[in-house]
This record gives C-alpha cells, structure tokens and sequence, in this order.
C-alpha cells in the first residue's frame, strides 16, 4: 500500500498506479478486501460512511507511523479496526459535545460496533453493497459507490474510470453518501420478498464496474485494473448460493481473459473471430468455469449466467477449435427471451447471420430495429452490425453510408480505426465492381 | 426515526370519482390507518381539503401578507401526511408502498430533522 491519504477526501488504500504485478496485485487485493470488510463494519450502525471513512484512513495512517517502528500487529485487521473505531467514538464525542444541549439526543447506536469479537471480523459487505445499490439512491452512483466503498478507491481514481471531471465524481458520491446517513438507508439484508429484486440492482452495479471496464479502453491506460473482477467476486464470497452471482463472475472472468488479444501489436482492434485465443488467460477462464459450475449446481437460469455461457461458448475455442454457432444462436435466442434489450437483439441479430446466413441476420437486425424507434438509430453495436451485414452481402454501397453512420457514434480509437479500414474495403470492392458508376 | 409521508396527487374535479370509488378509498385508508396504529408507529395522518381552501400566510417582505390559494400552484397537490416512527428508510419505504394514495398518486418519503416532543425539539 502506497497510496495511502486521509482527510482530504480521498481515502486510503491499495497500490498506486506504478504498482504492476502478480505479486504486489495480490497484496492490493487483500488491502482492498480488509479495507471493504471494515468499513462495512463501522457504518453499519449508524449509516454514517464519511465518519467511517475518515476514522478508517485515520487508523491506516497511524498504522504507516506506528507499524515501522513496533512491528505488524498478529492480527492487522483487528487492530486497524479498534483504532477506527476509537476515532470513530471520539467523532460521536466531539459532535455531541458541539450540538446544542436540548437537540443532543443520546447518540448511543455506537454500541453496536462493540459486540463482535476484533478476532473473528464478520463480513457485512454484502449490506454496504446492498446500501450502495438501494433504490433511493440514483442509479449513476450505485457502481461509483461501490467502487469507493466497497474497494476504497477514491474519487479519483473512480472519476478515471467513468471519463469524468473528478471534481463532479466527488460531488456525486458526497451527495450519496450524505443521503445514506440522512435518510437512514440500513445495512441489512432485506427479507426473502424485496430480496431478489434489492440483488438484482447488485449485479447491476457490479455489472456496471464490468461495462465501463469494456468500453473505456481509450487512448489513457486505465487505472481501476480488474475492479470488476473484484466486485464480483467479492459479491460470490458474500452470496456464495446466489447462481447469478456466480454467473456474473463468470461473463466478468471471461471477457477480461481476451483482454490480452483484443488490440494487436500496433494497437489496432481484433474482433474476436481473429484473436489468437493462445493469448487468452487460461487461469481466469479456469476460474471462470468453476463459478460457471458452482452456478449450475443451483439449476436456476438467469440473464448473467447465459451472457456467461455464451462467453464460455467464444473461449471454447481456445480448445475446440471453430466457434460452436449453432449452440450460441440458442443461446442468444434465450437470452433475448428471459431479458430482452437493444444489444440482446443486436448480438442474435449477428449470430443469426453466422447460422442462417447475412441475409436472415439482416432481416433478423431491421425487425429489431424497425421496434426500437428512433433510440435504436444511435445504438453503436446495432450500426456497425449492420454495415457488416451489407458487406457481407456484397452490397458495398449501402455498406461504406453505414459503416460512415457506426464511425460516427463510435468513441474507441481503436474500434474507429478498425470500422475506417472496413469501409475503406468496401470501398474498394464497389469501385472494383461498378467502375462506371464511378464516373 | 422519523419519516413523513406526503402524499401527492391530481385533485379530482367535482363528480369525476364516483360515489363507490370514494367508499372504496376511504375503506382503504381506513385499514392503512388502522394498520400503522396497531403496529405503533403512527404518530399523526391528516387527508387534507382541496388545495382551493388553503390560504397562504408570509411575513417574508416585512409585512403581513394573507392571500387565498396555495403557494404554488402545480398539477399535483399535497394532499396528505403521514408521521411514523421506524427504525430507518426501508421501514418507511414498506409503508409507503402500503398506503393507498400510492395507488393513484405518489408518496414523498422524507426523513424529520428535529421534532418538538415533551417540550423540546429533539432528534
């Protein structure tokens, strides 16, 4: 840990961005995972995160003064947490104290964090993301929440990871977490009947970590590396009999595994059917398969579990060989039946194609696009899909004014690059097929 | 803690809602009532009059201005609070959801700040 701030806001924790390997990612890892169970442990009571985050950067602080000179404490943890929590009851002090006397109602909720034991350290985490994912919070804070909470990244760093000003990340999740304490969101997990839908809004979030993870692959190297993989993974250690859970970590594991081959030498995007699958990472895609298995054990299909599938399905290649269509193509069809979306339909639409031809995946893309309206016409996937249909079916003209509308709503550099040079084809091909209708 | 429950809604116009719907309504509050006094945490609900006889009261500009109507008019109307005491913001969501005028309306959730209670403000 050498990141370590406190009291500007920006708490704690976990390796700088210089910090590489397998080793020192570990050692990060199991700091953000100390950092995540404590302060879930001492805002649970009182629904206080700031508190909570101050007191703990205060005790990380105090550790890099103290820990040089007497030594490691056995258990770190516990001690990290009794500092905290010590500064913690000096805050409530302090603020009781400087209340006017009537309104000074007994603050004595603190007592909570006094009955467990410092030596077996419960995991409340499961509560603190249920709270960062409640409905009364907006919907844009759930995943930063988490990040900040649950990983301690700071605002900066979350800011990063969504492409914003750090100032407005900051602002946003100040705001949230003042609602948290103001309103009194509770660190509990709701009974059987709003559970289901309280997890699906953690998934969400989680799967949100997952989805800017994908699509921020700029220019910048990003700097939350695998805090999707975390999150999720964090969240199956929480909700071990969750499937879903489960098949999240599975769609998050095997879409990083081909982070490796999806930008060639020169930087230059490779869409999957021409990656080099012997650069995929077969440790993630081995863990995948076991969260994969742990899910199926639960015999209850949902969204994340078939969106894994199909992953498991891409990345079988690597063993296999040629893509197995047929079985992505059912797939597909029931993932666009149990939650349908404009990329649920975009993705058939192209599998479609692979099966039955570019033709029936085209008709297979308008149908869903003619539903859709006008929102469809800016969604990225279902313009670029269909520019490589045309193509495909040889219609170059029509092909190179739709790759021209994909480039326009595409922001990767790299996938622009790629979509320039498929029309730059295509051009080509209409000039080499209708040369006079060049004159 | 707590929590009021503002309920807003379209006033109706005269004759719109018919003579069983309004019986069916007032059954309904009738047992949202009775339910969040048998569970104790009910400190106060007031249905209010329509908007049309609220008079407006201010001191704002130094003198004593009383003018008919409310203090701003909007489609939807305050037409209701609820005070309950519950432990935190999922106890008064459930409540919320339970109340009738949900069912046509919504229902504000917010938290009191400091409240008057045996002589004293308090929190």
């Amino acid at each position: 840990m050498d990141a370590l701030t406190s009291g500007d806001g920006c708490r704690v924790a976990g390796p700088g961005p210089g910090v590489t390997g397998p080793a020192a990612r570990a050692a990060g890892m199991a700091a953000r995972d100390s950092y995540g169970r404590l302060l879930a442990l001492l805002s649970a009571s009182t629904s206080d995160i700031a508190a909570a985050e101050d007191a703990l950067a205060d005790a990380f602080e105090r550790a890099l003064r103290t820990w040089p000179a007497h030594g490691v404490p056995a258990s770190p943890d516990a001690w990290l947490l009794t500092v905290a929590r010590n500064r913690l009851r000096d805050h409530w002090k302090s603020a009781r104290a400087q209340r006017a006397s009537p309104l000074g109602d007994a603050q004595d909720s603190l007592i909570h964090t006094d009955d467990f034991d410092v030596d077996a350290i419960p995991d409340r985490r499961l509560e603190l993301m249920l709270v960062c994912a409640h409905p009364a919070i907006e919907r844009a804070a759930h995943t930063p929440l988490m990040l900040s909470t649950v990983l301690g990244f700071t605002a900066e760093q979350v800011a990063r990871a969504f492409s914003m000003p750090a100032s407005t990340m900051a602002t946003r999740l100040v705001r949230a977490k003042k609602r948290i304490k103001a309103t009194r969101i509770p660190f509990r997990i709701p009974d059987r009947g709003d559970l289901p839908s309280r997890m699906t809004a953690v998934l969400e979030a989680v799967y949100g970590a997952y989805v800017i993870e994908w699509a921020t692959t700029g220019p910048q190297a990003r700097q939350l590396p695998s805090d999707a993989l975390h999150l999720a993974e964090v969240l199956t250690s929480c909700v071990p009999g969750d499937p879903e859970a489960h098949g999240l970590a599975a769609l998050v594991q095997l879409s990083a595994s081909r982070a490796p081959a999806r930008l060639d030498a020169d930087g230059r995007f490779v869409p999957l059917p021409d990656q080099d699958p012997s650069l995929w990472d077969s440790h993630l895609i081995d863990r995948a398969h076991e969260h994969l298995r742990a899910a199926h054990a639960r015999r209850q299909l949902g969204r994340f579990q078939v969106e894994a599938a199909i992953q498991a399905v891409h990345c079988a290649r690597r063993r296999a060989g040629p893509t197995d269509w047929p079985t992505l193509l059912t797939l597909h069809r029931v993932l666009h039946a149990i939650a349908p979306s404009l990329g649920s339909g975009v993705a058939l639409a192209a599998v479609t194609a692979e099966v039955d031809g570019p033709a029936a995946g085209l008709a297979t893309l308008d149908g869903l696009l003619q539903d859709a309206g006008q929102h469809a016409r800016r969604f990225q996937p279902a313009r670029a899909t269909r520019a490589h249909l045309l193509d495909r079916l040889g219609r170059s003209e029509e092909a190179m004014a739709a790759y021209d509308c994909a480039i326009d709503l595409t922001h990767d550099t790299a996938e622009r690059q790629y979509l320039q040079h498929r029309r730059d084809s295509a051009s080509r091909r209409s000039q080499h097929r209708w040369p006079e209708s060049r004159k | 803690m707590r929590y009021m429950l503002l309920m807003h809604y379209r006033e109706p116009a005269e004759g719109d809602i018919s003579e069983e719907a309004i019986a069916e309504a007032m059954e309904a509050f009738g047992a949202y009532g009775r339910a969040l006094e048998e569970s104790g945490v009910l400190l106060s609900a007031d249905v209010l009059q329509p908007a049309a006889a609220t008079t407006t009261v201010t001191r704002r500009e130094g003198v004593l201005r009383v003018q008919d109507g409310p203090f701003a008019e909007t489609k939807e109307s305050l037409a209701g609070a609820f005070v309950i005491d519950v432990p935190d913001l999922d106890a008064a969501i459930g409540w919320a959801e339970k109340c009738p005028g949900a069912q046509w309306g919504v229902i504000e959730v917010r938290p009191t700040a400091t409240s008057f209670v045996k002589g004293r403000w308090t929190r």
